[in-house]
């Protein structure tokens, strides 16, 4: 769900960190907590209130993979493409997941309802290949147990 | 309260991405049952493991999937009962028993949330230890040890916690690297979910030996539940007196701070992690000045790796002599390999330095989980050596490892068997090299997008031969002309994969 730019929230969110530049990283993970993504709006408030530039808030946005500048599906699909997980077949998964969904690696679905993203590992190596929906993270994902944890079967493992 | 019986189910992102969350609620709904949500003891390929206390012992059953709780209380297996999935007694289970566990010990044994666990166990035990022999003392302990970094670098820890103690200044900070990005590595984050405490006591040892009051602790964000866990446990840390001032009746004063990586392989490196901490884009910083001279803000700091740090509570109280008798020659006391890939029994093994790498793969893991024969092993990450199968009887040992050209890195161990495609892996390290670059070098931000085009040309066999000197050109030069591993070290696997592999990059037989 996407919830409205709110500037006195955000001020809030960036007050809560006690406003201060070395805590950027921290501060744009709070914004993709609440807004799921970093707005241009977003991006102007943090400069103004951390007395930075526009450029150097853009620049550490730009920089980081977890700091998406748009809005992404209501769930997102990450499927590790480091090497443990390619030792145990990720590359098949990968084909698998980018077919049946329709969507292709770093992609958002037409419709919204999701976004298939690479991660370069989850640190559940031991039980590859990993998947992560949303939060919560699977192990030992083959391509049928792919198609469960997506039709909401066996969301919770 | 005397029939209530006790019994373990790990919450720890392995366990739980198995379905141990599912499995705890279902124990947790049965009669005169007291849950512990321990970390896990490291054999990943059991879990969910679930331990039942059975008198003194502690018995374990797994893979314990959500659907088989009920036909174990069936078997009655809250009294030990016999049911398929049982496996005895943990502390038989000769995956653990044969282990050297001196920074793990207490990891799936206690309550990692639990001060009273952990000091029960011998918690708190180095700082106390520590507060009695001043940090000159402390220093000459980890000095004896021969602790060197775990992050991958090998770095002797005591040197670099001299510099620091040496240094005049009004403020100095211990940074705990836990970006762990290696894939194939996973031992920061189980000693972060299984025993906190133990890296909050390292880095209390840290900060008084070398007289810094604060601590950041750089986790990387694919960790959410560790991040869950070691937020709650600083918050029972300073809740029992073992953060904030006058710990303790001290008079020392430390606190951690909980920062947040983004999603930058690159933050693993020590100067692009403080560029982060300092809330800037990772771009790694030129040495020197050394960290340890100019660090964060610009202030003398330790940098060290988890395990580093979560090494050296017990290394203060029971002696750094009693370290050093593990490992040979320089490359003193244990490592906590990883176990990851296409290998049967996945997980940790903490053991001392100077076995082989076949022991790991063949005893303990019990060779590929597909069952068909190793074609190579990537040690120490995306950065380390592709190494083929007749090197894996190499003692694992920092120099032998750097003798063959490879690196033992943070421990890492991935398993490929014989399908893998090494040209499509030498192409995919220069690959991630392109994604992950932080921009600052030439020779890695270019020089990994020329390596996968000319690899590519390899390939197609378009002009093989002199691509092929194209490409070992290339690897010369980002080793060269990179100012970090990035670039520097994403030249070995490549290279280990055309010099052991070179029949993966002939053309596929029939084309042309």
């Amino acid at each position: 769900m996407a919830i409205r730019y709110d500037a006195s929230i955000a001020t809030e969110i960036i007050n809560n960190f006690g406003a201060k530049p070395e805590m950027l990283v921290q501060i744009l993970h709070a914004f993709v907590s609440r807004y799921s993504y970093i707005s241009d709006e977003a991006i102007r408030q943090i400069a103004n209130e951390l007395n930075l530039s526009r450029a150097d808030v853009h620049g550490v946005v730009s920089y980081y993979h977890d700091f998406r500048t748009s809005p992404p599906g209501k769930r997102v699909v990450k499927i590790c493409q480091a090497e443990s997980c390619q030792a145990m077949g990720s590359r098949e998964l990968t084909a698998h997941a980018e077919n049946v969904l329709g969507v292709a690696m770093s992609e958002t679905s037409t419709d919204g309802e999701l976004t298939l993203e690479p991660v370069y590992c989850l640190g559940n190596c031991a039980c590859s290949p990993a998947v992560m929906i949303d939060n919560e993270v699977f192990g030992r994902v083959d391509a049928a147990k792919f198609d469960g944890l997506l039709d909401g079967q066996g969301a919770r493992p | 309260m005397s029939d209530t019986v006790t019994v373990y189910v790990p919450r720890e992102t392995t366990a739980v991405s198995l379905g141990a969350n599912a499995v705890a609620d279902k124990i947790a709904a049965l009669d005169k049952v007291r849950l512990v949500r321990n970390g896990s003891w490291g054999a990943c390929w059991l879990e969910p493991l679930v331990e039942v206390v059975v008198g003194e012992q502690r018995i374990a059953y797994g893979p314990v999937g959500p659907g088989d709780v009920d036909s174990l209380v069936a078997a009655d297996f809250l009294h030990g009962g016999e049911h398929a999935l049982r496996q005895g007694p943990v502390n038989e289970i000769p995956y653990l028993i044969n282990q050297e566990r001196w920074t793990f010990h207490r990891v799936g044994l206690i309550d990692p949330l639990s001060v009273d666990d952990f000091s029960a166990h011998g918690g708190f035990g180095g700082i106390s230890r520590a507060f009695e022999s001043g940090p000159e003392g402390v220093l000459a302990e980890l000095k004896t040890s021969g602790l060197r970094g775990r992050g991958g670098a090998g770095f002797p820890t005591a040197i670099k916690w001299q510099t620091v103690a040496d240094a005049a200044a009004d403020q100095k900070y211990i940074a705990c690297n836990a970006d762990e990005g290696d894939s194939g590595t996973f031992s920061d984050r189980m000693l972060m979910e299984g025993d906190p405490l133990t890296l909050i006591e390292g880095m209390l040892i840290a900060g008084f030996a070398v007289g810094a009051s604060k601590g950041y602790v750089y986790l990387r964000s694919e960790y959410p539940l560790t991040n869950t866990i070691f937020s709650q446990a600083l918050a029972a840390a300073r809740e029992s007196g073992w953060l904030g001032d006058n710990i303790h009746d001290s008079g020392f004063n430390f606190d951690i701070e909980l920062h947040l990586g983004a999603g930058s392989y690159v933050c693993g490196e020590e100067t692009a992690m403080l560029e982060s901490l300092e809330g800037k884009a990772g771009v790694i910083r030129f040495k020197p000045p050394l960290p340890a001279l100019e660090g964060l803000f610009g202030k003398p700091t330790v940098v060290n790796n988890v395990i580093t740090l979560a090494s050296v509570p017990n290394i203060i109280s029971l002696g750094g002599e009693r370290y050093a008798q593990f490992g040979p020659g320089r490359s003193k006391g244990t490592l906590a390999f990883q176990l990851a890939g296409n290998i049967k029994r996945g997980g940790l093994v903490e053991k001392a330095f100077g076995l082989t790498l076949r022991e790991l793969i063949d005893d303990f893991g019990g060779g590929t989980a597909s069952g068909r024969p190793i074609r190579a092993v990537q040690v120490g990450g995306p950065l380390g050596a592709y190494i083929p199968e007749h090197q894996l009887d190499v003692p694992l040992d920092y120099e032998k490892f750097t003798e063959i050209g490879a690196g033992v890195g943070h421990g890492g161990i991935v398993v490929f068997d014989e399908t893998v495609d090494m040209a499509a892996q030498a192409r995919f390290a220069m690959e991630f090299c392109a994604v992950e670059s932080c921009g600052k070098c030439t020779p890695c931000r270019i020089g990994s997008v020329r390596g996968v085009e000319v690899i590519d040309k390899i390939l197609a066999d378009d002009n093989r031969a002199a691509n092929l000197d194209l490409l070992d050109e290339l690897c010369d030069t980002m080793i060269d002309g990179s100012l970090c591993a990035m670039g520097g070290m994403t030249p070995f696997p490549v290279r280990s994969a055309v010099e052991y592999f070179p029949e993966d990059f002939q053309p596929p037989a029939g084309a042309k």
